[in-house]
Formats: C-alpha cells, structure tokens, sequence
C-alpha cells in the first residue's frame, strides 16, 4: 500500500492512495504523522527542506507502516505511507519520490489559476503520482 | 463535455482520439443537441441511416451504446454509437470491447465525411444555421457563386462567427460558448437575412456533402478583401471569430489565427521575445470565461518550460487550445503535436510524419472540403479532387506555418533551453543567461598566490606567459575575455615581512623592470586583447590624458602596467610615470598590433590607472602590514617597559 499526501497548513490538498481500500485508516496514520512533522520541524533549526523521514514511531503493533515525512521551504509538508512489508523501497527510493513530488508540486504552483490552498487537481500532478506510485508497489 | 474522452457506455470510458473527437463532436452537433445535451431523435436516425448499416446492427449500436436504455442519445451514448457504427463498418462486431481500439472514422454516406456535416435541407435553427451557411458555400458548383453570397453575409451581418476570419476579430456576438460544440455556436444569428439568401442557394442540395470549414475558409478568403479589422475583440469574441480554420486539424494554428494572437501577445506585452507573467495571462484568459479548472488545464499544457510565465509559442498555444475548448473541442491530455513549440521546427525540417499521415489521413477519410488557406484559394473543391490534394497540403500546410512561424523559432529555442535547464527565471533571453551561466565557470581568474616573495614574480611571470597564450589563442572571442581574466590587480598580496622591507626602497624597480622586460611583449599582448576584446572600441575615459599623452605613445606601453602589476610583491612604489622612461625602452618590444593607436592610448591609459590602483592598493596593505608589525614591536616594548618600571620604582 502506498499513500501520497501533500498537506499545507494541516488539511489535506491531496491525497492519493494505491489500493484505495481502507482509507480511512490512512487518513488517520496520516493525520497522527503530522504532529511528528511538526515536532521535527521545530527541533531543527536548520536544513528544514531536509528529507526527513519518520520511522515506526507512531506504528499499531498489528500493522507494520512506514511514514516518511518531507516539508518544503514554505512549510508544505509530503507524507508517504508505505506498507512494510513493501521493503523493497529503499530510502534514496523514497527521497526521488519526494523530490518528484515537490517538482510537480512547484508545476502546479507555478500556474497560475492555481490558488494555493486549493485541492490540487492538475492532471498533470496527478499523472505523475500515479506513475510513481505504479512503480513503487 | 468530457474532456477528451466519450462518457462510458454502461460504465466503461472510451478514449477517442483527436481525430475522432472532432468528426464526433461535429456529428453531435449535426444532430442538434437540445439543451440537456440530448441529440433529436429524428437527426440521430437520420445519421444512422446514413452509415449504411443494416437495421439490426444499427439496433445492436442502440442498445450497446446505452441510448436504449436512457431512452435518448446523450453525449456519451452518441459518441459510443459513432465509434460502434465504426467498428461495424469495419466488420467488428458490435461491441464494446471492439471500439476499445482505434478505429477508422465512420463513414456516412450522404453525409459529408467531414468534421462538419451539414444538411442543407435542414430548418434553419441556431445550430444549423452555420452549416447551411457552410453547406452553401462549401459546395463546389458555386463557388464563385458562394463568394458574392458569402459577401453578402459578411458585410450584412458581421457578426457571423464564422465568417469572421480570425484577422478581423471583435465582430461576433457574444456567443454563449457552451451551448454548443463545434462550430455551429448557436448564438442567435441576426441569420435571417443569410439564411434566406442562402436558402436560395440551398435548394435542390439536400446531401451535398458540405464542411463548414469550407465555407469558413471562403469567408477568411473574403474577410481579407473587406478588412474589417478595426475592432478588437474581447477575448470571449475573439474566441468565437477564430474558431474558423479548424478545418483539417483543430490543433493547428492557421495564419489569421497566428497574426491574431499575435496582436493580442504585444497588447500584453509588445517584445515578442518576452515572457508574459503569470498574472498577466491569468487576467487575459479568465476573460474568455472558460472555468478555472479548464484554463488550468490548458496553462499546463501550454506552459511547456514550467517557469510560470508564457513565451510567445507558448501564449499561442494556450490561446489555441482555450479557442478550441470554447469552440466545444473537449481539451487534450496532451499537448498535440502541432502545437508544441517545436512543431515549427519539425515542420521545418521534416513536416512530422505523424501529424501529416493524420492529417492525410483524416482528409482522405473525413474531409473533402478541408480548407486551408491555401485551398481556399482554389475553387476546385470537388470532392474527387480533394484526396490527391490532400497530400500535398500537408506539405504546404507545414512550410507556410514554418515560414511564418520561423520567427517563433528562437523563442522556441529558448523555451527548449528553458525547459531544458528549468531556471524558473523570468530573463527574456535564456539564451544569453545560458551562456552567461556557461561563461561564469571558466572564469575564475588565476589568483597568483602571492604568497612568496621574489620567487612569486617569476611564477606569475609563467602564469601570465600561460594566460597571455591563451588569451592570443581566443583573442578574438569574447569568450576568452571572461575565460582569462588578467589577474586581478587589486589582490592585496600579504607579502611577508621581508618583502615590505624590499618594497620601500622600491629602488629595485629599475632593475625588475628590466627583468621583466623579456615578458613585456607577452603582457602587452595579453593586456591588449584582454583590453581590446573587452571595450572593442574606444572607451571614453579620459582617466589621466597627461600621462596618457606622455605615456601612451606607441603600443607597448601597456606592457608596463602588467610588468608592474606583477612585480608588486617585489616591489614598487606606486610611480606610474616614472616607467615611461622605461616605457620608451620597452617600446620596441611590443607587438605591433593592428589596433587603432588611439584606442591603444585610451586603454593603456585605462590600464594604467588601473595600476596604479592597484599598486596604490598593494603599498597600503603593505604599510598595514608593516603598521602592524611596528604595533607589535611596540607592545613588547611597552610590556618589557612595564616589567622594569617595578623593579625601576623599587
């Protein structure tokens, strides 16, 4: 499983997932993540726009996630939630996805009849993702 | 309208591709949708009909493509019925997995081919106005006859859409865009007066095959004869007056269309070459009124290079694509070929094999009365004719866009440069900045180390013999000026302690003059094409014409400076005019270049206050270097001061 968030002033502009069953419980892992993001972001003075990743902390027993957390300079924050028993993506697999992620993010700033805040719902954003998300699982 | 696809039939999404679209959509219109989107009933049979199918396969298209079961043929059941009747055609059977791939266009006999299909006989409603007015003209018996007829209309009504050619733009009405698809917009057409003169024309031409685009075509043929290009347009009329020309390829840019956006590109912003900003282009798009989510679907298109901002090919593209949309051509997924920027230049060199067999394609299949400006221009619109012709307007087609369109060229080079590089930059010309980006690495001067003392002058010595190769081999490059840098003058060299010493005297310098003399032809040479290369012309500075006039007499005179300049950790004191003696003696050394003498003086004159300045500098960091020795020497005096005064005072 596989969920791809971009998250701006904690509410949600997109959210895709690969299957798209269970939803909700994504929804929640997450929502919970953020406050970790947060946490990180704070802490660290410096290098906000680091590829930050959040490991296992915030995990049920029963089910095994990975959450990777990625912020941007302007504070928009990219979650990843992946299955661990998909553990065959490697971390620099997961940092070019969030760099994808961000470049696509800056395409779909760059427009202009994009208001920010606004869901996202460029095409071309969403090709991009799926493409991805495709390849990772 | 869906967006580049047909609704599902029973839940599945058919893709259509471009080609198709446009038969479709002229099709849908053809059969008069009401407002809801529902086609006539009476029109759809009609449509069927004419492909010729027997009965129960068209019963099998009802039912397969869901309108039995709605009861009424929508957009997606029509289109899933077109592409049936398709496949029939083609001897699948009907069914849904058979349209799942491409499929030839259906034919429809007694029907034109072509993307529009009008019927004359048809009463004259809103939609149907156009192609009466398309079918009359279009015929090809008449088409002298059209031309007076479609006068007739152009100067009675001009606010004809579709008469009016995309040059003279701001004359139709504003047109509700959605109402309708493809070209027949179904504005309230003053058409009577036409509609009657056309019906005229009319009678006796019940399945003459007609495309509107044809008729268009006549009008954009008239248009130009009765300029009527005064009024400018607000985008949404401009939007209805260019959706002529649509005729082969509605993701082609035809020359009106091209000189209009023009036109609108220098009323945003007059430098072709520029870049329209994003806010800019917002506020001149959301004009038109198509839906926010639309014009950002069509920005990212368009916006090829992703920087935020619209080069010209890329204004003309979005443009393109927001006069197709409101002519009711749904958007694409992708940019099609022909309007990416570098369509001109595949036209160019090759008209791209793809984008002409389609075209030829579609003309073969669909058309016959495909019109571009070219054919507008020959009557002979037989439809026998058309085929054969087809051929070799695309060949046409491309090379007049190339020729019109090879200014656009560089600007596609720099969007290509851009994209390529994605500097999300607003500089106009990415090609500069490109090779200022490129030029900026190799510049780092050769900072001599300055750290030795004598020894350091014959290593700069060898430095500056390097560089002034170098410098004599891409002399006459601009690039060689910003690769090899003289070494900057005005390093404050931290010569050690000793070399202070030696520097005061500074009556050394006679004898390092002459020393260096042996390289006074080589930096004279290097000094004056770096010189040279950099002003490239007189400068007008008129730093010390005294000494200029004393100094700067025959070439060679520059040597001097960067002997000197070299020669700082040795030495000098900062006396400029006292090596013109030695000036006159290196004369003779010099390389006699063929620059103008005058611009010698001036340059060396520039260079030598450039030396000045920088022995200026050098002798002050020496002195502060020497300042700071004495200060220290003070304070181990005024220390040891300090440890005898107790035993003094005791």
């Amino acid at each position: 499983f596989l969920i791809c968030v971009a998250i701006r002033a904690n509410y949600p502009l997109y959210i895709r997932s690969v299957p798209t069953q269970g939803e909700l419980k994504f929804h929640y892992t997450v929502h919970t993540s953020l406050d970790v993001v947060e946490e990180k972001i704070s802490g660290v003075g410096k290098a906000l726009a680091d590829q930050r990743e959040l490991y296992l902390g915030l995990l049920y027993p029963t089910e095994d996630y990975k959450v990777y957390g990625y912020v941007t300079n302007s504070k928009v924050k990219f979650v990843i939630v992946v299955d661990s028993s998909n553990t065959s993506l490697r971390d620099n697999e997961i940092r070019s996805m969030f760099r994808k992620l961000h470049n696509s993010f800056t395409d779909v700033m760059c427009n202009p009849f994009y208001n920010p805040g606004d869901p996202i719902q460029s095409k071309a954003f969403d090709s991009i993702v799926s493409t991805m998300m495709v390849q990772a699982c | 309208m869906d967006q580049g696809s047909a609704a599902g039939t029973g839940g599945t999404l058919i893709s259509l591709s471009d080609s198709e679209q446009r038969c479709y959509s002229g099709l849908y219109a053809l059969c008069q949708p009401d407002s809801s989107g529902k086609l006539a009933a009476g029109k759809v049979a009609e449509l069927f009909r004419a492909s010729q199918l027997p009965a129960e396969t068209l019963h099998q298209v009802t039912e397969v493509c869901g309108a039995k079961r709605l009861g009424y043929f929508g957009c997606g059941q029509f289109y899933g019925a077109l592409k049936l009747m398709a496949a029939a055609q083609a001897g699948l059977p009907v069914r849904l997995e058979s349209i799942a791939g491409e499929l030839p266009l259906p034919v429809f006999v007694g029907i034109t081919n072509e993307l529009e299909m009008r019927y004359p006989n048809q009463p004259l409603t809103n939609e149907s106005q156009s192609h009466i007015l398309g079918s009359v003209t279009g015929s090809a018996p008449r088409p002298p006859a059209d031309r007076p007829v479609l006068r007739h209309p152009d100067t009675s009504m001009d606010k004809q859409e579709v008469w009016s050619p995309p040059q003279s733009p701001g004359i139709s009405p504003p047109r509700s865009p959605s109402a309708y698809r493809s070209y027949p917009y179904g504005a309230q057409r003053n058409g009577t007066d036409t509609l009657l003169v056309y019906e005229a024309k009319v009678p006796g031409l019940p399945s003459v095959p007609q495309e509107n685009s044809s008729p268009s075509h006549y009008s954009l043929r008239l248009q130009p004869e009765q300029p009527v290009i005064t009024r400018v347009a607000s985008v949404e009329r401009l939007v209805e007056r260019v959706e002529v020309d649509y005729s082969d390829d509605p993701w082609r840019i035809t020359e009106e269309q091209r000189e209009y956006y023009t036109i609108q590109f220098r009323s945003l912003q007059p430098d072709l070459s520029a870049l329209i900003m994003g806010t800019v282009a917002k506020n001149f798009f959301t004009k038109s009124k198509l839906p926010i989510l639309e014009l950002s679907h069509i920005w990212e298109l368009s916006d090829v290079d992703k920087d935020g901002a619209l080069t010209f090919p890329e204004f003309c593209t979005a443009f393109h694509l927001i006069v197709a949309r409101k002519n009711g051509y749904p958007l694409p997924e992708t940019l099609p070929a022909t309007l990416r920027p570098g369509f001109v230049e595949a036209a160019v060199v090759t008209a791209p094999p793809s984008e002409k067999i389609g075209s030829v394609d579609l003309q073969m299949t669909s058309r016959q009365g495909v019109t571009t400006k070219q054919e507008a221009r020959d009557e002979s619109r037989k439809p026998a004719e058309f085929s054969p012709k087809r051929i070799p307007e695309p060949h046409e087609k491309p090379t007049q866009h190339v020729s019109t369109l090879k200014p656009d060229s560089p600007q596609e080079l720099d969007a290509n440069m851009k994209s390529r590089t994605r500097p999300r930059s607003y500089s106009s010309t990415s090609i500069d900045d490109a090779m200022k980006k490129v030029e900026e690495p190799p510049t780092p001067p050769p900072r001599p180390q300055k750290t030795h003392s004598r020894a350091s002058s014959l290593d700069l010595n060898k430095l500056f013999q390097q560089s002034g190769q170098g410098s004599r081999r891409s002399q006459h490059s601009l690039s060689a000026k910003s690769g090899w840098l003289p070494p900057p003058p005005a390093l404050p060299p931290r010569p050690p302690a000793t070399q202070i010493f030696s520097f005061i005297p500074g009556s050394e310098k006679s004898s390092q003059k002459v020393v260096q003399q042996p390289n006074f032809a080589d930096f004279s040479k290097f000094r004056e094409e770096q010189e040279t290369s950099v002003r490239g012309g007189l400068s007008t500075e008129d730093l010390t014409p005294p000494k200029l006039d004393s100094t700067v007499v025959h070439q060679g005179h520059a040597p001097q400076k960067p002997v000197r300049r070299k020669i700082h950790p040795e030495s000098q004191s900062a006396t400029p005019p006292s090596a013109t003696p030695y000036s006159a003696a290196t004369l003779t050394k010099s390389t006699q270049r063929p620059p103008p003498k005058q611009k010698r003086e001036i340059q060396m004159a520039i260079r030598k206050n450039r030396e000045t300045n920088a022995v200026l500098t050098r002798l002050n960091s020496e002195l502060q270097q020497q300042l700071k020795v004495v200060h220290r020497e003070r304070v181990t005096l005024e220390s040891q001061l300090e440890l005898l005064r107790p035993v003094a005072s005791t």
